[in-house]
């Protein structure tokens, strides 16, 4: 079972496994097969992509707790990136046919429309991450540093589902169930930080204890 | 001008044959279940096509309607399989699969309320209140999207005539049909089924205002309000009532559906204004299907010459 993790051959599959979303939309769109509306075709298929690209990133460090797999830490990264792949081609398609490359208007709208404006923050929030992904970001910031920036991917996927929320007009069940992933995955940090805490505590207090009795 | 009678046509004509892939039950099939579901309901979504057949009665010794635009028309399978009919779910490919079965044989439409001579009527007897016109409409949606399709049917004033509507009806109240047997995707909608609508008496009394019994040279397709609807083409979509089984003329405004979930986004009138924007979709311009930029929209959707002075004196913003 480790062999398989830490294979070199799992991550460069996992790597084609991820582009299989990209390489249907572009098999789709050269078919003619985007339905009656291609634009909002590819810009909702961009956006459950980034949802769940961001919610499997979100997935490795409780699954690595949970099931003893310390080895799926390698392939947080190429989740997070993709994660940063799917929401640039989402925005993209946002500025292009939405805006017709129009920046000024893409800022009037931005300020405008509220699920866009909480939509394009979580966008915002992806650009450091992806930027400071590689191994000399993390040396130099400092692997402390590093991993408080990295927990502004928890605040990308709570915008993301609110700007998913807010844009349905009234059949809330796809937002909520990406809602309740997303908070599970919190809930379980906050939980495990919790339980930590609590465990490490008593240790402390018990250490002078035995050295008294000893 | 070319007024012939149409064609003696019986609803029971139409059969809803109807062949097509469910493709939630061959996902079941395939065993994708938990917590990869979503992922893999995308993977396989994107491998297979959407395939359905429908289903009509042609119509023949259509009057042509001045009326009409010039404009190119949407595709006949755009305007089947891109729906909002959320009786039938609420994904735009929902009613083309959902709808499939929908009974729509025998059909009463009962007019009632404050008329002279309220009675039901069969689609039969629908078919023959006035000759039948096709009139080539643009069609705007509240979500930015627009389509042109060639409906069929007359001005609803020549029903109201019928029925005589006494000098108390200042508005009609529309019903749609709902069974939740028929639906069972309408309760994850959020609305309140039956769809209701409304219009002021001289917005119902305009030539504009459309009943509708058929688009493309064909009766209507289910998923797109079958067997009868209005189709009011200088209001957003949602005030074109599908599936009509009850028309009645009312004292008071009547409550409408979606401005009961959502009042601040959806106002009774919901005349077509690129000034009066929605705080999801920006109302300034439009999609129209099959092209990728947005285009300008028109005030009342191109239609003011026929309907703006129904609105003089009136804040559209106020009145949205």
């Amino acid at each position: 079972m480790r062999a398989f993790f830490t294979s070199k051959w799992t991550k460069v599959a996992l790597f084609f496994l991820c582009l299989v979303p990209f390489a249907g939309l572009v098999w789709r769109s050269l078919h003619g097969d985007l339905g009656a509306n291609p634009v909002e075709f590819l810009q909702h298929a961009t956006g459950d992509w980034t949802l769940r690209f961001l919610i499997f990133t979100l997935c490795i460090t409780p699954f690595r707790k949970l099931f003893k797999l310390p080895d799926l830490i390698r392939f947080r990264r190429m989740l997070g990136l993709f994660a940063f792949f799917y929401v640039c081609l989402h925005f993209l398609t946002y500025l292009g046919p939405d805006q017709q490359f129009d920046l000024a208007g893409m800022w009037k709208d931005v300020a405008k429309r509220p699920f866009i404006t909480v939509g394009f923050t979580a966008f915002v929030l992806l650009i450091p991450l992806a930027i400071t992904s590689t191994a000399g970001w993390i040396r130099r910031l400092g692997g402390k540093r590093w991993q408080m920036l990295h927990r502004s991917i928890y605040f990308a996927a709570v915008f993301g589902v609110i700007h998913y929320y807010w844009l349905v007009k009234s059949d809330v069940r796809k937002p909520l169930f990406y809602g309740a992933l997303v908070g599970i995955l919190l809930l379980w940090r906050l939980g495990d930080w919790f339980f930590k805490r609590r465990s490490q505590a008593p240790v402390r207090m018990a250490a002078p204890s035995i050295s008294v009795n000893g | 001008m070319l007024l012939r009678k149409a064609q003696e046509l019986t609803y029971s004509d139409v059969t809803a044959k109807s062949v097509y892939l469910d493709r939630r039950k061959f996902l079941r099939a395939m065993g994708i279940v938990g917590a990869t579901a979503a992922a893999g309901r995308g993977l396989f979504e994107m491998a297979l096509p959407s395939q359905t057949t429908i289903a009509a009665t042609k119509l023949t010794g259509l009057a042509k309607s001045p009326l009409s635009t010039s404009e190119k028309q949407n595709s006949y399978q755009d305007v089947t399989h891109y729906n909002n009919f959320w009786e039938f779910g609420t994904d735009k490919s929902d009613p083309a699969k959902n709808a499939q079965n929908f009974k729509i044989s025998p059909w009463t439409v009962s007019v009632e309320g404050e008329v002279a001579k309220p009675r039901k009527f069969t689609m039969d007897e629908i078919m023959k209140i006035a000759p039948l016109e096709e009139r080539i409409y643009r069609h705007r949606c509240v979500e930015a999207w627009s389509i042109v399709v060639p409906w069929i049917g007359f001005s609803f004033s020549n029903l109201a005539k019928l029925v005589q509507p006494t000098p108390k009806a200042q508005f009609v109240a529309f019903e749609s049909f709902f069974d939740p047997i028929q639906m069972p995707e309408a309760k994850y909608s959020g609305l309140d089924f039956p769809y209701v609508e409304g219009l002021r008496l001289d917005e119902a009394m305009n030539p504009l205002a459309l009943l509708c019994v058929g688009m493309y040279g064909e009766t209507l397709p289910n998923q797109d309000g079958a067997p009868v609807r209005m189709v009011l083409p200088w209001k957003y979509g949602f005030k074109s009532v599908k599936s009509i089984v009850k028309i009645r003329f009312v004292r008071s405004q009547p409550p409408t559906t979606w401005n009961m979930a959502n009042p601040p986004a959806y106002g009774f009138y919901s005349n077509v204004n690129p000034t009066a924007d929605n705080l999801r979709y920006t109302q300034a311009q439009e999609r129209r299907l099959g092209e990728i930029f947005r285009r300008p929209t028109l005030m009342f959707n191109g239609y003011a010459d026929q309907v703006a002075s129904m609105y003089n004196g009136m804040d559209l913003k106020k009145n949205y």
